[in-house]
């Protein structure tokens, strides 16, 4: 088995001093995928040969002085809801088995453009929908801690590939927590950022109002340097937001004093069933942000009990629409002789589809369906306003928000899906951010029972720098983000 | 309205375009039962006058220059159909009465 890949910043090291090359870390990280992907299913699908041309070609720009920049020449992953052209994409769903991208995305392209060399797509809750990468058509990924825990989901495969040190970075998208859950349950870091802040063009649709497109790393610095790369308008897509994109590595010094940290009450003491364990270990990290100069503040973000509620009204209400798309027509899996066309995008999509994606679209089609489009779509999008206005008045008292990323640690395989509703659950500290569009990020604090513990630092729309900074200060007075699970040191 | 009876689901998955069976019906019922039941709390919020979000960030239209690009190669655009023939997407006949031609 390879090494376990090291951090970013030793890999350039290593390609500056000659010391290795581009081919060796892809080789590398292939081989040691092929070592232990068996039993952790982070990867879908490795793409080898593309993946060595693209870092011969790397190595080519070194050699002659012209590598492009930071990213050149690094392995990274990317989430099987992305596309990228030639390249299979298929949402881990049957119903896209086999669909080859005409075209490759946004964030993608501009990870490929400053050279960085994707290695693979990762495993996923099937479309998305999911929070442990056990509703995926292939294998469920495990925990790189505890194999027979979940990684969280539905970015598993991302986070537990950068844990299990396969990569060092990786792409995922997160729609209710999909990104700082899976990082938080295996002990790394993940970004969302601000919704609009990177463009989804190329990423497959769950819910558009809410899914965004982020980064998993080891470290905040990492995490700020990948932003840099792939944020920034595009005019592919009209919900990208047309800011300038800071350099977010600048804001990086160390410094928190005079920063107010504002903690929610009701994701702590008025919290209901979040693990003991877990909410100490997030109060002994603001203790460390404290004692390193921020003040801390409790603001009140009263609408939070609600928040799972409206997220999967409008989540799914959003699903139905977009995977209408999905009829056996165009691409994707057809059923076989069909009867005429009704049956066959019937068959096609019941065939295609699994369960977790068929009860989010019979939910989003009930609450848009005439009759209960007031009582329940209107209203969640009510309640989102009010959720909203909670960040707005918490972010004029406080720089940025702390919070427990998940109220447990990674819960065990099979444990949630006989049960859906305490599996949406388990999203009650991340939905918030996407309701609100808000950046937050999920960072390692501590360990429970041998498992990684989330902290979730919120920050105010397009504040990204401010939280990066706080998690990058946290982790220079801390080393949770070094630990590396036992067995794939 | 949180009790969510069979025919109601059936017609539902009929919309979505789903053909389930008589197991995965029951199944439906009894989890979008659980779910709904749990939505219900916000039917305890006062919402009067809140207008609704639909996205978080203010959406204008944004207008470009009406410049000419080269769409997707047809022959790529349809390279993923399940049945195609030349650039046409095939799918069960939809118009009655006329010969297969």
């Amino acid at each position: 088995m390879a090494a376990a890949s090291e951090t970013l910043e030793e890999f350039r090291a290593s390609l500056d001093s000659g010391e290795s090359s581009s081919r060796a870390l892809v080789e590398a990280a292939l081989s040691r995928a092929e070592g232990i992907d068996e039993r952790l299913s982070c990867f879908v699908r490795m793409r080898a040969e593309g993946a060595l041309s693209d870092a011969e070609e790397a190595d080519r720009r070194r050699a002659e002085g012209e590598a492009r920049g930071d990213l050149d020449g690094i392995p990274v992953a990317i989430k099987d809801n992305m596309v990228m052209e030639g390249e299979e994409s298929s949402c881990a769903s049957r119903i896209l088995e086999g669909f080859v991208s005409p075209y490759t995305g946004t964030a993608v392209e501009r990870l490929r453009d400053a050279g960085a060399v994707v290695v693979g797509h990762t495993n996923m809750d099937e479309f998305a929908m999911g929070s442990s990468t056990e509703h995926s058509c292939f294998a469920p990924t495990r925990n790189p801690w505890k194999p027979d825990c979940t990684p969280g989901g539905s970015s598993g495969g991302s986070a537990a590939a950068v844990a299990a040190g396969l990569v060092p970075v990786a792409l995922g998208s997160d729609t209710g927590g999909s990104i700082r859950q899976p990082a938080a349950f295996c002990g790394v870091v993940g970004l969302k950022p601000t919704y609009g802040r990177v463009s989804r063009w190329g990423l497959i649709a769950y819910a558009s109002s809410l899914d965004q497109i982020g980064v998993f790393t080891r470290s905040a610095a990492e995490a700020a340097e990948v932003l840099e790369v792939i944020a920034g308008h595009d005019p592919l897509d009209s919900t990208s937001v047309p800011e300038p994109v800071p350099r977010f590595r600048e804001a990086l010094d160390g410094d928190v004093s005079g920063l107010v940290v504002g903690l929610p009450a009701e994701y702590f003491e008025r919290s209901e069933g979040c693990d003991p364990e877990v909410l100490a270990a997030v109060r002994e990290a603001v203790a460390t942000l404290e004692r390193a100069g921020a003040t801390v503040r409790e603001v009140s973000l009263p609408h939070t009990r609600y928040a799972v509620a409206t997220y999967y009204l409008i989540a799914t209400a959003e699903a139905s629409s977009n995977l209408a798309r999905f009829d056996g027509v165009r691409y994707g899996r057809r059923a076989s002789e069909p009867k005429d066309l009704g049956d066959m995008y019937r068959r096609s999509r019941s065939e295609g589809f699994g369960a977790e994606v068929k009860r989010r679209i019979v939910l989003g089609t009930y609450v848009l369906s005439a009759g209960y489009y007031d009582a329940y779509y209107r209203k969640a999008q009510q309640v989102r306003t009010l959720l909203r206005r909670d960040f707005d008045a918490a972010f004029e008292r406080c720089d940025v928000i702390a919070t427990p990323t998940a109220p447990e640690v990674a819960f065990g395989l099979g444990e949630k899906t006989d049960d859906p509703l305490r599996m949406y659950l388990s999203d009650i500290f991340t939905v918030s951010a996407n309701l609100a569009g808000v950046p937050a990020l999920s960072l390692p604090c501590g360990f429970s029972r041998g498992l990684p513990v989330g902290l979730q630092l919120m920050g105010a729309p397009l504040a990204e720098a401010m939280v990066l900074r706080v998690a990058d200060a946290y982790q220079r007075h801390s080393d949770h983000h070094r630990q590396r699970p036992p067995e794939f040191a | 309205m949180a009790e969510i009876g069979g025919d109601e689901v059936e017609r539902v998955i009929a919309l979505a375009r789903l053909a389930l069976s008589e197991e995965e019906v029951a199944g439906m019922a009894r989890d979008l039962g659980a779910i709904l039941r749990h939505a219900e709390s916000l039917a305890a919020l006062d919402t009067e006058g809140v207008p609704p979000t639909a996205h978080v960030i203010p959406l204008a239209t944004p207008l470009r220059e009406d410049s000419a690009v080269s769409p997707l190669d047809p022959e790529i655009a349809v390279a993923n159909a399940p049945r195609a023939a030349g650039t046409a997407f095939v799918v069960p006949r939809v118009i009655e009465g006329e010969e297969e031609g």
